[in-house]
């Protein structure tokens, strides 16, 4: 292992030849020399050599070229690390699959289907699936050519900010099988899994296994293991199936690679090949210094000499795993089993809310799980409008619920976690006692959403719009901040229904509402009306061939105030005789 | 508003004797029809001064028979939560929950009929909790009847035929309600012919007996 990458898993053990050695005084001295005869020498870029080089070729002296940092290595480094490289090929399709499945959405097999992406000019492809590749449709085709291709192409969008969340929930996911995971590019992940895999009974094996879960999730991948990231990386995209390389391969597996299994731009990977340099074993051949001073300031997406030093393991490239998210769970064990877990919650929920509040943190949603007796798990989710970390709140929101719990034949162990935890923004409690910023208010939306369910509880907002139905959307509860309602022109009903009722007209007269008509089986004859309102129809939103409305503010002889409206007029070419609804009634 | 500490039933009830008249209480509408508008409208002209949200509660009976309560129609801008249930144990136990809350300026729930749930029991819970937290509550009752009921003030709202329009004769105007309270506790019931406009809610006079109506008796 070399100081570099220490990391904290334990490391396997390894024979103390392959310990690295410190490096002698005079070796540092004859090192040095060696690099200036190299430099003196000016060797240019020669013709392209057997692909495997002598041994000696690689033990000479090394030019960091980025850095310009003269890294002197008298001997190969060899990597004990094992890297693991997932690549999902077709994630962005897989994900939507799934979703399409879940949504009782998801087209057959055969039937064509891209995600497009906004491109410079038009919609371009950004995943395709096999029915669509098989029609000859590729990434970043145009969404116009790939139409003309197969008329019956279904094009859906890309979520690119979906995909990259969905990829960073399966990194943690994956620390299932060793705890050092990262993401690596657009569409896969790294594992290092150094000193891990006896646990799963060898490195095959558990390749297999990693294949296979995520193969249960509906995702398909190339796995490689390696003792480095770019050799993992490589092997996956360009090698066998669940390939497996040990570090005595690893010349033999990397020379006969391309250039694009450096992990280097387009750009580069077609500069290379102009320069007749077709494989990692041809830039191999090259020698070093060459190499060095034509990507002397070349970043490291295309620094060729980089990434092949990182791919043979002579310039270390730990994996930046990022840390856990927190995780706030408190559990009660019980000594015996028990039916009923309402005496322990709040002894529970007072300690998780000294977690939250020690990470100034509150949840959103709250679980108990009781893990039963015979084996089962049962649990039961409560969620709050505003994140909250007040235990008594909490505890109230369980109230009635717990009786769902199938207790079994009891349970003797009582989780409960928040979820989904947000910064709580705290504020003073004012002089008179009460709490600020509509606390009070936040509790008893959650607790009427915990009995009746969060869709019930709902709150009207003026939106921008001139049809009666559509100037108020109902939002979820303290979801939006209040707007200002802008007052109509003319008067509004206090109520209105959901769905206008048609009326029967008795007694039509040729202008205003009609003089008699039967609403609910009973007669209304028409004293006074005020009106017509005409309000016409969205036509940036409706249907062609929607018909207007004229709305008349009509009161009737048992002093019932209504709002009449006829849908259409007459001789619009838009359907028959317009028909007449009541859509509000007036205080 | 000062600090709302809750009182216990029993100091409540101590206290109820000398009490004068509680500023939040619960009071009940009924209506005879069931497609007149006037009771929400004489409901929402008496919670026209408070600026912190309104709880709104309907059955789903009275969403579907009288509609949903309508933004842009109400006669001053009123910030609305809306609960729609669908069983009346539901509607009591959301009104209860709501009139717990200081930070509501009113509770209105609408029931269709005579539910068994909604007894004497839980009237008189919604009235002692709206009093003990100066929460008001209005229960607007449709297709019932006034059975027994712990409610301080009980309504009967009908619709009269509007003012006349001073710019349109044909048109309906200003509107008016025949209000009758039939049960007070702190007043003598009576009837009045009331209307709301943009200076508040006023009645204008006695219609059998000419009682003055004593405004100051109820908030």
């Amino acid at each position: 292992m070399t100081t570099k990458d220490k990391l904290p898993v334990l490391a396997r053990h390894t024979p103390p030849k392959d310990t690295p050695k410190p490096i002698a005084p005079d070796q540092l001295e004859q090192a040095v020399a060696a690099l200036r005869d190299a430099l003196e020498a000016e060797v240019r870029s020669p013709a392209p050599k057997p692909p495997v080089p002598p041994p000696v070729s690689k033990k000479v002296g090394r030019v960091g070229a980025a850095a310009g940092a003269v890294t002197l290595p008298t001997q190969t480094k060899t990597s004990t690390r094992r890297i693991i490289a997932i690549h999902l090929p077709d994630f962005a399709m897989e994900r939507w699959e799934r979703w399409a499945t879940a949504h009782s959405m998801r087209p057959p097999e055969d039937l064509p289907v891209v995600l497009a992406l906004d491109g410079a000019h038009g919609p371009t492809v950004y995943a395709a699936n096999r029915a669509a590749r098989s029609e000859g449709i590729t990434q970043s085709t145009r969404i116009v050519d790939a139409r003309a291709l197969c008329p019956t192409l279904r094009v859906e969008f890309a979520d690119i900010g979906g995909d990259q969340a969905a990829l960073g929930k399966l990194m943690l996911w994956a620390r299932r099988w060793c705890p050092w995971t990262a993401i690596d590019g657009p569409a896969g992940l790294v594992l290092d899994t150094t000193g891990s895999d006896h646990l799963w009974g060898g490195e095959a094996v558990m390749l297999r296994d990693i294949e296979e879960r995520l193969a249960r999730l509906g995702l398909s991948a190339n796995l490689s293991c390696a003792p480095t990231h770019g050799t993992a990386w490589a092997l996956s995209r360009l090698g066998g199936v669940r390939e497996i390389c040990t570090t005595a391969q690893l010349d033999m597996r990397l020379s006969p690679m391309p250039v694009r299994a450096l992990r280097i731009d387009g750009g580069t990977v077609q500069l290379l090949q102009r320069l007749g340099l077709k494989t990692v074993g041809d830039l191999m051949a090259v020698p070093r210094i060459s190499l060095a001073r034509r990507f002397s300031k070349a970043a490291l997406a295309q620094n060729p000499l980089l990434r092949l030093d990182q791919m043979t393991g002579q310039l270390a490239e730990p994996i930046s795993a990022a840390a856990d998210p927190p995780r706030f769970t408190v559990q009660a064990n019980l000594a015996e089993p028990v039916q009923d877990p309402t005496p322990h919650l709040p002894g529970l929920c007072s300690a998780l809310c000294v977690n939250l509040e020690a990470a100034g943190v509150g949840a959103r949603r709250i679980t108990v799980t009781v893990y039963r007796t015979d084996g089962e798990v049962r649990h039961i989710t409560v969620k709050t409008a505003v994140a909250s970390r007040d235990a008594n709140h909490i505890r109230r929101l369980f109230d009635n619920k717990l009786d769902r719990i199938d207790p079994g034949f009891g349970f003797d162990l009582i989780t409960l976690s928040a979820h989904g935890v947000e910064p709580v923004r705290t504020g003073q409690i004012h002089l008179d006692g009460t709490q600020p910023d509509n606390a009070a208010l936040a509790q008893l939306i959650d607790r009427l959403s915990a009995r009746l369910g969060a869709k019930l509880i709902s709150q009207p907002v003026p939106a921008p719009s001139h049809l009666p139905e559509r100037a108020e959307v109902w939002n979820a509860a303290l979801a939006a901040p209040t707007v200002q309602r802008q007052q109509p022109p003319t008067r509004r009903p206090l109520k209105i229904f959901d769905h206008p009722e048609e009326i029967k007209v008795l007694y039509a007269v040729p202008e205003g509402p009609p003089a008699q008509f039967v609403w609910r089986k009973v007669t209304h004859r028409v004293v006074r009306y005020a009106g017509p309102e005409r309000i016409a129809p969205e036509w940036w939103k409706d249907m062609p061939g929607t018909r207007l409305r004229d709305y008349y503010d009509i009161e009737d002889q048992k002093a019932h105030r209504l709002w009449l409206y006829r849908e259409g007029v007459w001789g619009d070419m838009r359907g028959n005789d317009p028909r007449w609804f009541v859509h509000g009634v007036f205080a | 508003m000062s600090p709302s500490k809750p009182k216990t039933a029993t100091q409540l009830l101590r206290d109820r004797a000398h009490a004068p008249a509680s500023d939040a209480t619960l009071a009940e509408v009924f209506c005879d029809s069931v497609t007149d508008g006037a009771p929400v409208g004489f409901t929402v002209a008496h919670l026209q001064n408070t600026t912190k949200p309104v709880l709104w509660i309907q059955d789903r009976l009275s969403r579907r028979e009288t509609g949903r309560p309508y933004l842009a129609g109400l006669p001053t801008p009123l910030d609305l939560i809306y609960v729609d249930v669908s069983r009346p144990v539901d509607l009591l136990w959301a009104m209860e929950e709501g009139l717990r809350c200081p930070d509501l300026g009113g509770v209105i729930g609408e029931i269709w009929g005579d539910p068994p749930a909604l007894d004497f029991t839980a009237t008189k819970r919604l009235a002692l909790r709206a009093e003990a937290h100066r929460v008001p509550a209005w229960l607007i009752r449709r297709a019932g009847s006034a059975n027994l009921s712990a409610a301080r003030l009980r309504w009967r709202i009908k619709g009269l035929p509007s003012l006349n329009d001073p710019y349109d004769a044909q048109a309906p105007g200003q509107a008016q309600w025949e209000v009758e309270l039939f049960r007070a506790r702190w007043q003598t019931p009576g009837t009045w012919v009331a209307h709301h406009d943009a200076d508040g809610l006023h009645f204008d006079h006695g219609l059998d007996g000419h009682v003055p109506h004593d405004k100051h008796a109820y908030g």
